[in-house]
């Protein structure tokens, strides 16, 4: 038999009666863990602020720790972005993708193996290398512009004081764990994911954030049996008809979908049985650490339920000599490039003379079919400007490497969304497809400029890419190949 | 009609043709006179517009304005033109080919347990002209959708309103063919016909342009390419750009001949060809050998065959391309020329659509929207891409003077890069903006993987105006290379490294 473990769950229902039983999935591995307290001082981004501020000739210090998670994951300087974010992340994606690479080249004449196994230690061994050399980098370039860097903690060892004139605090966010019985225990986070010593085989992901379905997606991609338990929609917070493309596609492709149910137990089994599951990996939000870093103390308010801190225009808090800037913050953006243009230009700012522009930021989530927007969703636009102001222009599009694979005709889709009452301005920007990010990033700076739809209309395609699809689009057309 | 002499092996290149009875001469269409404010009413004889050309733009302009048209459809090939027969189209599924080749030696790297060495096979020719077929076959279908009639005819001019079609199996030159070199036309190929080879080209020096998509492509594929460059390559482009195309092409394996011209093409007894050439600044001569010999040297119009003096239409004395007005009018007010045939326009597929449709519009009196050429993006689908809108540098200088000049600037590493342990040395991006505050971007250049995707947002970003300031208040998406735009610093004045350490 197998050493196993279970993940017992509840169907989510408007009136909940009690816990229901449907399904038990069961898994290997038991691992031994440390729990402690977690607190992580400066991301990768708070280098920049560093670097900035040092460029003024102030004396800079750095305090970082990271906490170990349950299963006694750590990592080097950088945050989350490098270390357990942004970076593994869109490496996986990447691997993920060489699998779909090497699926296509069979039709363009490559004699590839139709089924190429994947080697999940090569993997993150290589990750992990580009993330210490990250590390490293980030080290070496405190050292240049002379900031002091002291890897600490509150709780552990020799005690030590530091004063200052002024405070910044970007302790950033960790996962969150569901608060049931086994959660610490038997489940892991995206925390541990990206440097997990063997693979995790199939896997039930908890969640639909983008940190879950971009996970459940390169997880699948490198040939895993993925299964993601979903209590309501996917993609909170984005353009829902994008989110559910991207979710159709998953399950087109393979990734198995439980929707509108919760777990409640995760247990530790050993029998016999067809199903094995190896791991369940908890993608369900993450948390401000601000609780245990003496926020009190100084008098700096946080919000009590979310744990993030309220700041103003200028990232100050209500002590007037504490700043805060990243992922803690209350109502701003939890993305890496917004994070690094509010520490350069907060150093800028207290020691030269400029606040940031948090309008139409542009993201992408890496999900197996890529998405990417900038500006506002189609519902947000409605609610905004009244559905009669507003006009969407759209169009399905086939990437023309996908027509030799015969792969996914018709599944790609952009859209704009324009204000008929202001000169028919383009206020919301989205396409699914590959490369997606690289297709937004011009299209934001274009957004920047006041794009127009007359604008965009009047500007030539590049030919044949994916991103002249917007200069093909139109109201309620369907797209044309090609 | 004039009798083109045949080339064997050589792709024929009717301009409209008109499927007739075989045996019948040629016959006469009455074209209307028409003017550009009134569409003639229905049940005329004769046609309100005559489309000769059945390529991007002649088909743009066919299926906007539901005029019927005849259409060229060549013996080689089928509707579509350039674009979707022996160009963007095939040239990009090629390229998607050889790029496919560096993702598998990736993929190791990545954890994937592939063999270091795979072998291709050219039989990929197949699946990509099928594609090409599907595609004239759509055309096809969407001219019969929009009512268009489509004849399969050789069209010449007679006079002003009348157009003469032959069908005939005769040949017409499309790629130029040097002159006055021997075995030239005997053993070489051009773009017209890599395209549909059924066997590999093998050892090929592709001389040229288009010259270097080929090469790049066929270097990526496993095939031993040397390029023969006169000069400079991707003349009229940007040239800091174009030698750091050139210098990672050759340093993943393409052979450069830089300053030299092919003197003679003869066939060796084994089947192989050798070819002699001279190079200029040393005079010295030297000797290859080849399986194919790719001239990629340029490209002619067909406007010699249309006998466009019968019309009185004017034509470039060098060039032979129509002399075309702002509105795409000819010397004679009712015809009109676009695309690549016209004079001073870019020889690419969009502008010849958009400037199709905006044509159609405007003879039906729907709009008087005039084609703006200005700032038309572009890419070049070399192993490392490039993507470039407006400016070059050497252009901006000459029109504003270097003090009013400031390019900004990084050499950049994909992350995909990172793991892969490929070499991105020739990573690099710049941007070229007027000294001034807001510091207008005049041109955008951008070397990487998928610089097309990159750059059209970019295009519109410079289409509004968009100034350096605006486009450093964009923020980033991260991690991918387009941000590295929003994230340029260095100038190229201050001196400074501009290579973008972190993450």
């Amino acid at each position: 038999g197998w050493w196993g473990r279970g993940c017992i769950m509840r169907e989510v229902r408007s009136e909940a009666p009690g816990p229901e039983l449907r399904h038990i999935f069961h898994y290997g591995f038991l691992t031994i863990h440390f729990w402690s307290i977690m607190l992580t001082f400066p991301t990768h981004f708070n280098n920049f602020t560093f670097q900035e501020a040092a460029k003024y000739n102030k004396k800079v210090m750095v305090l970082d720790f990271v906490t170990p998670t349950p299963l006694g994951t750590r990592w080097g300087l950088g945050g989350t972005c490098v270390n357990v974010g942004c970076i593994p992340k869109k490496l996986m994606h990447q691997a993920a993708l060489l699998g779909q690479a090497l699926r296509d080249s069979r039709n363009y004449g490559w004699n590839v193996e139709e089924m190429v196994k994947h080697d999940w230690e090569k993997m993150t061994e290589a990750v992990q290398n580009h993330i210490g050399s990250l590390n490293w980098g980030y080290r070496v370039a405190l050292r240049e512009k002379k900031v002091t860097y002291e890897n600490t903690t509150n709780n552990k060892g020799k005690e030590k004081i530091y004063s200052a004139e002024k405070f910044l605090i970007a302790t950033g966010e960790r996962p969150r764990y569901l608060d049931i019985p086994g959660d610490k225990e038997y489940c892991i986070s995206s925390d541990d994911l990206f440097s997990l010593p063997y693979c995790p085989g199939k896997t039930l992901v908890v969640g639909a954030s983008y940190v879950a379905l971009e996970c459940a997606g390169f997880l699948a991609g490198i040939g895993l049996d993925v299964t993601v338990m979903v209590r309501s929609i996917l993609l909170r917070g984005f353009d829902q008809d994008m989110a559910n493309k991207i979710g159709e596609h998953m399950e087109e492709h393979g990734v198995k979908f439980i929707k509108q149910f919760v777990p409640i137990k995760v247990i530790f089994l050993l029998t016999v049985t067809i199903y094995l599951i190896f791991q369940v990996l908890l993608a369900i939000g993450r948390d401000a650490c601000t609780r245990k870093i003496g926020l009190e103390t100084v008098g700096v308010k946080i919000n009590e339920k979310t744990g993030k801190i309220p700041v103003t225009d200028e990232e100050q808090t209500n002590v007037p000599y504490i700043y805060a800037i990243g992922d803690i913050l209350e109502g701003k953006l939890e993305l890496t490039p917004v994070a690094i243009q509010a520490g350069r230009l907060l150093a800028q700012r207290l020691y030269g003379g400029s606040t940031c522009d948090y309008e139409n930021v542009p993201t992408t989530v890496f999900t197996p079919l890529e998405y990417g927007a900038c500006g506002l969703s189609e519902e947000n636009a409605v609610e905004k400007f009244g559905e009669e102001n507003i006009e969407v222009y759209h169009s399905y599009f086939w990437p023309l490497e996908w027509t030799i694979p015969s792969r996914d005709n018709n599944k790609c889709y952009a859209k704009i969304i324009c204000n008929i009452k202001d000169n028919e301005r383009v206020v919301g920007f989205h396409v699914l497809g590959p490369n997606a990010g690289e297709v937004t990033q011009g299209f934001a700076a274009a957004l920047k400029c006041g794009l127009t739809k007359q604008q965009l209309d009047s500007t030539i395609g590049i030919h044949p890419v994916c991103a002249e699809v917007v200069s093909e689009m139109s109201a309620l057309r369907p797209g044309r190949m090609f | 009609m004039d009798s083109v002499p045949p080339f064997p092996g050589q792709s024929c290149l009717p301009l409209a043709m008109v499927r007739q009875p075989p045996g019948s001469g040629p016959q006469t269409w009455p074209g209307s006179p028409f003017s550009p404010l009134t569409p003639s009413p229905a049940g005329r004889q004769g046609y309100d517009l005559l489309v000769i050309g059945g390529g991007s733009g002649g088909l743009a302009c066919a299926k906007e304005g539901t005029y019927p048209v005849s259409h060229h459809c060549g013996t080689r090939w089928g509707l579509g033109g350039t674009c979707v027969n022996v160009g963007c189209i095939p040239k990009k599924l090629m390229h998607q080919a050889a790029l496919l080749g560096g993702m598998i030696r990736d993929a190791p790297h990545y954890g994937w347990e592939v063999p270091p060495l795979v072998p291709h096979d050219w039989k990929m020719a197949e699946a990509v002209q099928n594609h090409v077929k599907s595609l004239n076959w759509g055309h096809r279908v969407q001219l019969q959708d929009r009512k268009v009639k489509y004849f399969n005819i050789k069209a010449s001019f007679v006079n002003e309103h009348m157009v003469c079609g032959v069908t005939k199996d005769g040949k017409e030159v499309r790629a130029r063919w040097p002159e006055g070199i021997e075995g030239a036309l005997e053993y070489g190929i051009t773009s017209d016909d890599i395209f549909w080879l059924k066997e590999s080209p093998g050892k090929t020096p592709p001389l040229a342009d288009v010259a270097l998509e080929c090469a790049g492509f066929l270097t990526g594929l496993g095939l031993d390419a040397t390029v023969m460059v006169r000069s400079i390559p991707l003349r009229g482009f940007d040239q800091q750009m174009s030698s750091l195309v050139t210098e990672y092409m050759a340093s993943h394996g393409t052979r450069f001949l830089r300053g030299c011209t092919p003197s003679r093409v003869g066939r060796l007894p084994d089947g192989q060809l050798q070819v002699t050439w001279e190079d200029l600044a040393s005079g010295k001569k030297d000797v290859g050998t080849f399986d194919t010999v790719l001239w990629a040297i340029g490209r002619v119009p067909e406007t010699r065959s249309l006998h466009l003096e019968n019309a009185g239409v004017n034509t470039h004395p060098n060039s032979q391309k129509i002399l075309v007005d702002a509105g795409e009018a000819t010397s004679v007010p009712h015809i009109y020329a676009i695309g690549d045939v016209a004079e001073g326009r870019p020889e690419l597929t969009p502008p010849a659509v958009m400037a199709g449709k905006l044509l159609a519009r405007r003879l039906c009196g729907q709009s008087s929207d005039l084609m703006d050429y200005d700032n038309v993006p572009t890419t070049v689908f070399t192993p490392l891409e490039y993507g470039c809108v407006g400016l070059s540098e050497e252009e901006a200088v000459a029109r504003h003077g270097e003090e009013h000049v400031e390019v900004y600037h990084a050499y950049y590493k994909p992350l995909e890069f990172t793991v892969a342990e490929r070499d991105a040395s020739q990573c690099y991006i710049k941007m070229v903006c007027l000294r001034e505050p807001p510091q207008l971007v005049l041109g955008l250049h951008f070397l990487g993987p998928n610089a097309g995707e990159v750059t059209q947002g970019f295009a519109l970003g410079i289409k509004c105006g968009a100034s350096y300031a605006q486009v450093m208040r964009t923020l980033g998406i991260h991690p991918t290379c387009a941000e590295e735009v929003a994230k340029l610093r260095i100038t190229k004045r201050s001196g400074l490294d501009p290579t973008v350490t972190g993450c």
